[in-house]
């Protein structure tokens, strides 16, 4: 992730408890390739999602968004299918690990969850900590990671950041 | 110091410190990980964009070809290739091969290759079932793993602990998966996230190791961080049957401050059912009896140990699966396999009917050897019935206890084995 760029795209919702296997079911893991994992992406709950979506959308979820199988290809699905962000009312504590060390940016607001209708244009800014309701123009506030999680975002991801640790860099 | 319950006085530890409380983000050093052939290779993969050459501790990995094994197709043989190239580049030991393997949680139990107290993260979500033997146990994704192989430590977070107090002795037909079900029913697949889940209560003692194993492993489908057992006589004995050591082993201390405290009255239990599409969805059998299923299953390391089979097969022997019903029984590991052979298990199995395959992580996660198609029903004994799960999109799966999942084969539709004629 990017500190401060601004991450505008479509609201696309789904509801509590999206598991990882409807995310990316497992027989497509066998794979490293990002990109053929986007073209299976949330096809457990919507076959039709990556072909669907605009670059950049962001998928706003209830709660408990990414439980389940501790898989890394759940995130890199989504980036692969062009996901932009992802918004939920809670995460996967294993989910939100995962995306923070692929570069997913992921957010936890209950208010925007609620606020959000499918198909709604939204603008984040991280760095502001805040996200917006383009219709309504109504602003929600984004939680800050704690700062062991910022030291690792900031660094560009974990990879960036063991790299630092190992003095590759 | 302050009272500690389990997860905070093992993490404290590790850390370097006197006391931890929920919230406090740590560094502590990790003293096994695991990583298995879908998971490895991206672990593989960023460990080499990590910039390292050698893992930090070659004596911490654990590496289990499980989840597509035997190779299901090319890919998964050119992922299990991956992490065999990579267990004799960096000189793994505990590598383990096809046929002498096993499902990795129930190997990591049963070979002892993680001991009371120790730290111990896998790439696989049920990686916290180890916590039955009083270790930390958690998941991570590949590039967390990968960090532990660099770099030999991670960041955890302190966990708020959930306090399960179980009390009384299990009925007939009534398994620890009934005891984790109807823990999910009270608390949702949410209602533990980000929490440990401590089991206590006299009701502890009578319950086998492999029952423990099915309870701590499906604390993540409540959300949990770990499920965890104070080791106690019967950790001991396991411990002791194979020269492991509790020299790590710790307590909760008396007074520690628990999140929640839930009490369960195990004689009151009844054999229950998680119903599509949540784990925590839960029925009793009585209220589902009659419903048709496709195929049952058998296996994983929710309910593939040796324990179960016994079970399982004490409900076959004499009779058979129903026509119409597929069987599938997958022993979780090479060791049960062949115990279950040298005792007869097995061929009282294979003479009702059942397909028994070799031990793999397949049939549970829709993978292979047991993938459901489309329309299609199963009651299996493993540990998730989300949505395609199994296979197909449009397929359901039922969790249950061996008891039911045996004689919901004989009968084809839901049952309980007292219902058998």
């Amino acid at each position: 992730m990017k500190p401060g760029a601004l991450l505008r795209g479509r609201a696309r919702v789904f509801g509590d408890h999206v598991d990882t296997d409807v995310i990316i079911p497992a027989r497509h893991c066998a794979t490293l390739d990002v990109d053929e994992l986007g073209r299976h992406a949330m096809e457990g709950l919507d076959p039709g999602f990556p072909s669907r979506i605009g670059r950049g959308d962001i998928v706003v979820a209830g709660r408990n968004f990414g439980c389940g199988s501790s898989r890394e290809t759940a995130p890199l699905a989504l980036l692969g299918a062009g996901v932009g962000a992802v918004v939920a009312a809670s995460f996967a504590r294993i989910f939100f690990r995962n995306a923070l060390n692929v570069g997913l940016p992921i957010f936890e607001c209950p208010d925007a969850v609620a606020a959000c209708g499918e198909g709604d244009a939204l603008e984040i800014d991280p760095s502001q900590g805040g996200l917006t309701h383009l219709k309504t123009g109504r602003a929600f506030p984004l939680a800050p990671y704690p700062d062991q999680l910022l030291r690792i975002v900031d660094a560009g991801g974990l990879v960036p950041y063991v790299r630092r640790r190992l003095g590759v860099d | 110091m302050s009272a500690r319950t389990l997860s905070e006085a093992l993490l404290a530890r590790a850390a370097g410190r006197r006391d931890a409380s929920p919230g406090d983000l740590l560094t502590c050093q990790v003293d096994k990980c695991l990583a298995t052939d879908i998971t490895a290779p991206l672990s593989i993969e960023v460990f080499r964009r990590m910039g390292a050459r050698r893992v930090a501790r070659p004596d911490s990995l654990i590496l289990v070809n499980d989840h597509f094994v035997p190779a299901k197709d090319i890919e998964s043989a050119n992922f299990a290739r991956a992490m065999r190239e990579f267990a004799k580049e960096q000189k793994i030991e505990r590598y383990f091969e096809v046929g002498r393997s096993g499902i990795c949680h129930a190997l990591v139990a049963e070979r002892r290759l993680v001991s009371p107290g120790e730290i111990f993260v896998g790439a696989d979500s049920h990686t916290c079932t180890a916590g039955a033997l009083g270790a930390f146990a958690t998941g991570v994704g590949s590039t967390d793993l990968a960090a532990v192989w660099a770099l030999g430590e991670l960041w955890f977070r302190v966990p708020e602990t959930v306090r399960v107090v179980l009390d009384g002795t299990l009925p007939a037909y009534v398994t620890s998966k009934d005891v984790i079900l109807r823990i999910l029913s009270e608390i949702g697949v949410d209602g533990g996230r980000y929490m440990a889940i401590e089991f206590a209560g006299d009701g502890l003692a009578a319950l086998p190791m492999e029952a423990r194993l099915t309870l701590c492993n499906m604390a993540v489908e409540a959300g949990a961080k770990a499920g965890l057992v104070p080791p106690d006589e019967v950790t001991a004995r396991w411990v002791a049957e194979t020269g492991g050591t509790l020299a790590l082993a710790l307590a909760p201390d008396a007074g520690a401050r628990y999140a929640r405290t839930l009490p369960v009255d195990l004689s009151r239990l009844e054999p229950l059912v998680a119903v599509p599409f949540l784990p925590s969805l839960v029925q009793p059998v009585r209220e589902l009896r009659g419903t048709p299923v496709d195929q049952v299953f058998i296996g994983s390391c929710t309910n593939g140990y040796l324990t179960d089979l016994r079970d399982a097969a004490r409900v076959l022997r004499g009779r058979r699966v129903a026509d119409g019903v597929r069987l599938i029984v997958t022993p979780a590991t090479q060791e049960i396999y062949l115990r279950a052979t040298r005792e007869g298990i097995l061929s009282d199995m294979v003479e009702a009917g059942a397909a028994v395959t070799t031990p793999t992580c397949g049939a549970c996660l829709g993978g292979h050897m047991g993938v459901l198609g489309s329309g299609e029903t199963a009651l299996a004994t493993t540990n998730r019935n989300f949505r395609g799960r199994m296979g197909d999109t449009n397929s359901r799966v039922y969790l249950a206890n061996p008891w039911v999942a045996a004689a919901t084969a004989v009968a084809g539709t839901i049952c309980l084995p007292e219902d058998l004629p």
